[in-house]
């Protein structure tokens, strides 16, 4: 716990904050609306005895009371996919539309790459990319237990990634959810802050700035890009947004979330940011019994 | 990452196979070859193309340019006559080849050919003298079928997904069939958009099953089986 005290400052209530962190998370999955409604889905682990309990502020989310959410008749047939009720959030404030083109720039496991396909109706392209070639096998096995038929796969450094593969020259919208430090995981992994430096959380948010930047460069004017990590530290996440206000035509925009939240910072360690970044979330573990996580919406303005 | 909703194989699974392979549930990791391959050893072990390399399936045996590969009439006759499902569900979905005869679905833009990981998803593997559906095809796209389905109580489904084989009586064609059963009965079927339900099922896929000599034999794949224990 003891790298999250360089929070103290920016998080209201950090002794909840902590006490938080020290609580263990519970199982939650997203129901796979590709395969099944979000009724069907209940009718299932009601009828087969899996106790469940709806999130308010997303139908799509269960909070199960089982510790094997793999082994149950909804996870078989590709109706639930376990994951971090937080997680569902960055597809959700992506808002992609059935028939467009989307990038989701560092794609697995694919737990939000389905869920932007689920989103879409399954109609039109996501294109799933990461660069490491075995958790991508696993996005390709997620993909197909849960029916995903929208999907083309794709494994290049997304700091570069190249269009060649495709015919279109632009996406309507693409995800970062970038490689981060991984902090707010901590109540899942008890041992997620064990290699925590600060120098990590530098070199990591050199990955983050060139992965955002090149997602807004491969997105057309008016489009939408979402980034976002499941860390706290303001280098991690304020500062890349800032970075790419900096050098690329793009602004951050509002969006609603049915979570309590806190806005974004705008100052951390003798930097300053964009006021704008306000309009980001940062949702900490006290808040919503969650993991913790940070989501900003961007436009492209060129 | 530890960040990882679903848990991934630690050692980074054995990447590039084209099996059905790794990951999820709880911390049990699978990276296993396909099991299919047990049931038809013949036509089974695909040689991929090393180039990743996809193909559009031609219309029809005229635009036919490259030996032994099916063509996307083929392909939606097939699961028609064997399984009734209606050619139209295909409609706006796109059938390619890549390597020799695994044939992947797919609902998005890409031109022909495409040099990447995935397209779609697997839905048949081809060039054998028997055609097989996918596992994950079936539970996809099966519920619009009318024949050659099996239906299997909770107790056979069970065994089913966990890989068993069972003596089971069947009076239809002997060959891949498709295994499903009741669950979840009495709300409506999948949506159309997410909470809008459109269509009634009453028979859930569960997988392929190849009926022979009386017994059914469960062709999910390895890593894809499952010990579910219902609590009731
Ligand atoms: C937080 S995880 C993504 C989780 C995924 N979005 C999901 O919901 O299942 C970050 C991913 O970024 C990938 N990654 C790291 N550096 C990358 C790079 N330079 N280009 C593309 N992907 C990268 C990692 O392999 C990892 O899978």
């Amino acid at each position: 716990m003891e790298p999250l005290e360089r929070y103290r400052p920016i998080i209201d209530d950090f002794e909840a904050f902590l006490e938080a962190c020290r609580r263990p998370l519970g199982t939650a999955v997203r129901v796979n609306t590709i395969k099944a409604s979000v009724e069907r889905a209940i009718a299932v682990l009601s009828e087969t005895g899996t106790a469940y309990e709806r999130v308010d502020w997303n139908p799509r989310v269960l909070r199960l009371e089982t510790d094997s959410p793999g082994s149950t008749w909804t996870s078989f047939h590709g109706f639930t996919y376990g994951q971090e009720e937080v997680s569902a959030v960055p597809a959700g404030v992506l808002d992609p539309q059935p028939g467009e083109r989307v990038w989701d720039a560092c794609g697995a496991p694919g737990g939000k790459t389905t869920q932007i396909a689920a989103l879409m109706d399954d109609r039109g392209t996501v294109v799933a990319n990461d660069n490491n070639l075995g958790r991508l096998s696993a996005l390709r096995f997620n993909a197909e237990r849960l029916g995903a038929t929208s999907l083309a796969v794709t494994n290049q450094d997304a700091r570069n990634f190249s269009m060649k593969p495709f015919e279109f020259d632009r996406f309507d919208r693409a995800l970062v959810d970038a490689p981060c430090s991984c902090e707010g995981t901590i109540r899942k992994n008890p041992d997620a802050l064990e290699d925590w430096s600060e120098d990590h959380l530098h070199s990591v948010a050199g990955i983050q700035k060139g992965i955002l930047r090149r997602a807004i460069q491969t997105t057309r004017e008016g489009g939408t890009v979402v980034y976002s990590t499941c860390t706290f530290a303001p280098e991690e996440n304020e500062a890349v947004v800032q970075h790419a206000l900096e050098n690329e035509p793009c602004e951050v925009v509002d969006f609603d979330l049915g979570l309590e939240h806190s806005p974004g910072v705008t100052a951390w360690d003798g930097e300053e940011f964009d006021p704008s970044l306000e309009q980001a979330a940062r949702i900490y573990p006290h808040q919503n019994d969650t993991g913790g996580f940070f989501v900003a919406k961007l436009e492209v303005t060129a | 990452m530890a960040g990882d909703d679903e848990p991934i194989a630690d050692g980074e699974a054995a990447a590039e196979s084209d099996d059905e392979s790794v990951v999820e549930s709880d911390g049990e990791t699978a990276v296993e070859p396909d099991n299919e391959t047990a049931v038809e050893p013949d036509g089974e072990s695909l040689e991929e193309n090393v180039g990743q390399r996809f193909d559009r399936l031609p219309a029809t045996a005229a635009e036919r340019r490259v030996e032994g590969r099916a063509t996307r009439e083929e392909v939606v006759d097939y699961f028609a006559d064997r399984f009734g499902i209606p050619a139209e569900t295909f409609e706006e979905y796109t059938f390619w080849e890549k390597g020799a005869g695994k044939i992947w679905i797919y609902a998005g833009e890409a031109p022909s050919p495409i040099e990447i990981e995935a397209i779609g998803m697997t839905c048949l593997r081809t060039r054998q003298e028997h055609w097989k559906p996918t596992t994950d095809f079936v539970q996809r796209f099966g519920r619009r079928a009318t024949d050659c389905v099996i239906e299997l109580s909770r107790e056979e489904a069970r065994a089913f997904i966990d890989g068993q084989d069972q003596d089971l009586e069947w009076n239809g064609d002997w060959g891949y069939l498709i295994a499903a059963h009741e669950i979840g009965v009495g709300s409506e079927g999948r949506p159309g958009r997410d909470g809008e339900a459109v269509e009634g099922a009453a028979l859930e896929p569960l997988g392929v099953g190849l009926y022979v000599h009386g017994e059914l034999q469960s062709v999910v794949p390895k890593g894809r089986q499952r010990s579910v224990s219902d609590r009731r």
